[in-house]
């Protein structure tokens, strides 16, 4: 396990490889596929994103509302792969982190190459545990979004795994071909 | 006939909406920890401790499995010897859909306007209803929250009937193998064979409301979700798609007469955490 921080290092960064099992700590912002498509078009009309995007990680995930007294509710992550007509753009303009599940398209994945990025993968479907990991929740945009609003996390010793790292490598391919029969 | 309140209803669905969100079955649990031990991958067999971990602290602490509290499907088979009393059926179940998710802390995933402004309705409405009209005097609901990643890896073909039995396995097969670690495996495979596009569908998702490792009870059928599974577990898909042994927990087939012509086969996807609960009035 490799203690990490986030907004990430490009150091940090340069030394993950796909399989890698990491503990993230610090900043994550949240946005599903409706919070990108506002991002791209802020981007487009040549506006501010609603925060500094260089550096900083982007946790594809959605919520269940917090009951009282939660920080928040279950917050595993979502279908990555929703996202990947906006994150070349947003990997160009300064994104280097991302956490979801699922594959990538080969347009996302030569960006992360092409800009010294990386995707993580969280674990599908264990909205519950994560959460624990979450110690801080506050809204920053887009707040009529409902579950899709984006969120400013912190985390501590939030668990993932690298899918795809800066090298080129990909663990959803080779763990895969490892144990097809 | 027997008079049954439609506030009886509402409540219901709404304890089942919760119920089935924070309460993982037994039988997906007993699949798990089957896979957990059966499987090669240390890694792998980390995932499943996790997702085990995760139902645990769900049931204890009654918060969702999944962040995505899903489509609320409801089931209903109403006894044509039932008389509903005191508002439409349809109606309470929309109410106990509404009531559920807003008391249980459910995230709320349904928008209108799906193709344009895509608005959230804020309380999980409607639901995708299937009623049926069965003999009695009962009437029984079962809610099945049904989340977006595994129901987006839905497939439907309608085979010449010349590809028969081995097009059916090769058609399941590449849905599951195309969904790779979308739908969060290790998957159920709800698979409808026969009738139209739209019964197969339908048999497709009442196949998943089916106990894991309970087999069709047709043995030609029973036979056949073996030999899917065994061909599905060969992917190295394994649980998430990190690669592994355990890519389906099941492979449960329903299956219906079909128009000489056709040959139509639907598979509908459920994520790891396979939620639905029943209760009868």
């Amino acid at each position: 396990m490799m203690e990490i921080r986030s907004p990430l290092e490009p150091q940090a960064i340069e030394k993950l490889s796909a399989g890698d099992q990491v503990s993230i700590t610090g900043v994550l912002y949240t946005a599903r596929d409706a919070a990108h498509k506002r991002l791209i078009e802020a981007l487009e009309r040549g506006e501010e994103l609603p925060f500094d995007i260089r550096g900083q990680t982007l946790y594809y995930m959605g919520p269940s509302p917090a009951k009282p007294g939660q920080v928040i509710g279950a917050a595993g992550p979502t279908t990555s792969g929703r996202m990947d007509v906006y994150s070349p753009r947003l990997i160009a303009a300064g994104l280097k982190g991302m956490i979801g599940k699922g594959a990538r398209s080969p347009e996302v994945k030569e960006a992360i190459k092409k800009h010294k990025a990386i995707y993580f993968a969280a674990i599908g479907g264990a909205g519950a545990l994560i959460a624990r990991a979450i110690k801080k929740a506050e809204l920053v945009a887009y707040e009529e979004l409902g579950a899709e609003a984006i969120l400013r996390l912190e985390v501590e010793n939030f668990p993932a795994i690298v899918v795809n790292d800066a090298h080129g490598g990909d663990l959803y391919e080779e763990g895969k071909a490892r144990y097809r029969i | 006939m027997r008079e049954i309140d439609s506030g009886k209803i509402t409540e219901t669905v709404a304890r089942l909406c919760q119920e089935a969100n924070f309460v993982l079955g037994e039988d997906v649990l007993d699949a798990l920890k089957k896979a957990r031990d059966a499987e090669e991958s240390p890694l792998a067999r980390q995932v499943l401790d996790q997702l085990l971990e995760n139902a645990g602290i769900a049931g204890d602490e009654r918060i969702p499995i999944c962040q995505d509290c899903g489509t609320a499907v409801v089931f209903l088979e109403v006894g044509q010897d039932v008389h509903i009393v005191g508002g439409d059926l349809y109606g309470a179940v929309e109410e106990g859909v509404r009531q559920g998710y807003g008391q249980g802390y459910l995230r709320k995933s349904i928008v209108s306007q799906p193709f344009s402004a895509r608005v959230n309705t804020r309380d999980n409405t409607p639901a995708v209803i299937h009623a049926e009209i069965v003999k009695g005097d009962r009437l029984q609901i079962t809610v099945m929250p049904k989340g977006g990643g595994s129901e987006n890896m839905s497939r439907l073909a309608v085979l010449k009937p010349a590809e028969g039995r081995q097009g059916v396995i090769d058609f399941v097969v590449k849905a599951v193998d195309d969904a790779g670690s979308n739908p969060c495996p290790p998957v159920i495979v709800g698979v409808g064979i026969g009738g139209t596009a739209d019964k197969a569908m339908i048999l497709a998702k009442k196949a998943l409301l089916r106990r894991v490792g309970e087999p069709n009870p047709e043995p030609e059928v029973a036979q056949l979700e073996r030999e899917i599974l065994e061909r599905v577990n060969s992917l190295g898909i394994g649980p998430e798609g990190f690669g592994g042994r355990t890519t389906a927990l099941a492979v449960n087939i329903e299956v219906f007469p079909t128009h000489i012509a056709s040959l139509p086969v639907a598979v509908n996807l459920q994520c790891y955490a396979a939620r639905h609960k029943t209760a009868a009035l």
